[in-house]
């Protein structure tokens, strides 16, 4: 799985983060999310579709 | 939410009890309703490995598009209509959806468990998610006259991106989010803007009267006109265009542009007839669930939230998302062996340079406390009291920080401990 996000459709809600909070973070400035892992694990897979899906912002793709 | 043990003997809302045989599983599941809830819902359906057959509904043409950036992006034109699609036409192939576009459903025969669509085509089903969103209010007098706008679907977005492109005199009717925020966009593009507001303080049942406060100062600080504590009951025209519009205390504001953002509807008109629960809504059980293998996801569903025991309609972007996927989750259970549905609503909504996080339910709340500050007058996050818990959190320019609050709104902590150790704050305008 490799994900990428578009830091300016981010709206900075944090949904991704309290899915999946070792893969996504927020800028402290801003609230925009960062990419902390490219490349998560397989345990991490379910956590990381479940915030790609409620991102309401759409800014989270994955290719898997 | 973690599940009781135990359900012997406890029967199953239908009236089923649960020794009786397993329900077979649905093999037709059409969803009526093509945006961001119907979406998660056949989503979520397939990615739970839901194999059957998967009917997708949508009265409108396009293939799904996100509706938040209407009034924000689109309106000022830094998007085109292309960064609005939710998924790529090649994601939905993958999905292997009937997908019915451009077809309202028009009735819903719950006896033949079948949606009956505008043509006449009649679509059996064993699982029917209703997603159908809101119809939004208009204002007596705007019927059939141009200039006069809702903002609900693309082309109402359109059609007023372009009216601004003319810098009109524009009254926005309604100080919502909706409203706000197009009045936002408006004068930025050079529009002359009035925001007419029912309440004394915008947004003040929603934020409290001193973030509203500091809103309104926002707005005028930009050149908007605030009109506070009327209503807007008609639009007025001539030879068809607007020409302005009329307040409850009898002034008229002249006007060619006028936005309609007077709250909305659940589109609930075609479900009439069907013997389904209609209030506000779609009344459906904690799991979503309406009966007669109906479920319903989004702005329409009307579902007895556990975290009040009330029923609740949210009208959230992610409330969409959210629901959609638990009900397709749910559907895959079966009627009375879903997991109550219980979120922690958020919204946001982005107005100049503010950016506003709302967490939990504000609306009337008994008590707002700031409990904390950034480095500018507008950067604040604060707490909501309902009773003596925290049911709601607010950030104005500090969504990280906001976010750090939502653990108090999930678990409704205690007030007084939650804010015991912060000082009152007042709010800076």
């Amino acid at each position: 799985m490799r994900v990428t996000v578009d830091q300016d459709k981010c709206v900075g809600s944090g949904q991704c983060v309290l899915a999946a909070e070792r893969v996504f973070d927020q800028r402290d400035e801003d609230g925009i999310v960062v990419l902390l892992d490219a490349e998560p694990s397989a345990d991490q897979h379910d956590d990381v579709r479940q915030a790609a899906l409620v991102c309401p912002a759409l800014a989270i793709e994955l290719a898997e | 939410m973690t599940a009781p043990p135990f359900r012997r003997g406890r029967p199953y809302p239908d009236g089923d009890l649960v020794m009786t045989a397993a329900p077979r599983p649905p093999s037709r599941v059409v969803v009526v309703g093509a945006s961001a809830a119907g979406l998660a819902a056949v989503e979520g359906l397939r990615r739970l490995g839901y194999a059957g057959s998967l009917t997708l509904v949508g009265d409108e043409p396009h293939l799904p598009y996100d509706r938040p950036p209407l009034s924000k992006q689109l309106l000022s034109g830094e998007w085109d209509t292309d960064r609005l699609r939710m998924r790529t036409p090649e994601v939905l192939e993958g999905l292997d959806l009937d997908l019915r576009l451009g077809e309202p459903a028009a009735a819903l025969d719950t006896a033949a468990r079948e949606v009956v669509l505008a043509g006449g085509e009649r679509l059996p089903y064993d699982a029917l998610v209703v997603a159908t969103g809101l119809t939004p209010r208009r204002i007596p007098g705007a019927e059939g006259v141009t200039g006069a706008y809702v903002l609900r679907t693309v082309e109402d977005a359109l059609a007023l991106r372009d009216h601004l492109g003319r810098k009109p005199r524009m009254v926005v009717a309604g100080a919502g989010f909706v409203g706000a925020e197009a009045a936002a966009v408006a004068v930025a593009a050079g529009a002359d803007v009035t925001l007419v507001s029912a309440a004394p303080v915008p947004l003040a049942d929603v934020l409290g009267d001193e973030i509203g406060t500091m809103l309104a100062g926002v707005h005028r600080e930009h050149g908007v006109r605030m009109e506070t504590g009327a209503l807007v009951t008609a639009v007025t025209s001539a030879d068809g265009a607007a020409t302005g519009v009329r307040l409850s205390d009898g002034r008229e504001i002249a006007a060619d542009a006028v936005v309609m953002g007077v709250g909305a509807v659940p589109a609930i008109g075609w479900l009439a007839g069907s013997g389904l629960s209609l209030g506000d809504g779609v009344e459906c059980d904690a799991t979503l669930y309406a009966g007669s293998g109906v479920w319903a996801a989004g702005d329409v569903a009307c579902w007895l939230a556990p975290r009040t025991g009330r029923p609740t309609r949210v009208e959230h972007r992610t409330h969409a998302a959210e629901s959609g996927l638990a009900v397709a989750r749910n559907i895959l259970a079966g009627p009375g062996a879903g997991q109550p549905f219980d979120p922690v609503p958020f919204v946001w909504s982005d107005q100049y340079d503010l950016r506003i996080q709302i967490y939990g339910r504000t609306r009337g709340a008994d008590e707002v406390r700031v409990v904390e500050r950034g480095a500018g007058p507008r950067e604040l996050v604060a707490l909501y009291r309902s009773g003596d818990r925290v049911c709601g959190v607010v950030g104005v320019n500090r969504p990280r920080q906001t976010r750090g609050y939502r653990a108090l709104v999930a678990q409704g902590a205690d007030w007084h401990e939650a804010v015991g150790t912060q000082d009152a704050a007042p709010v800076a305008g």
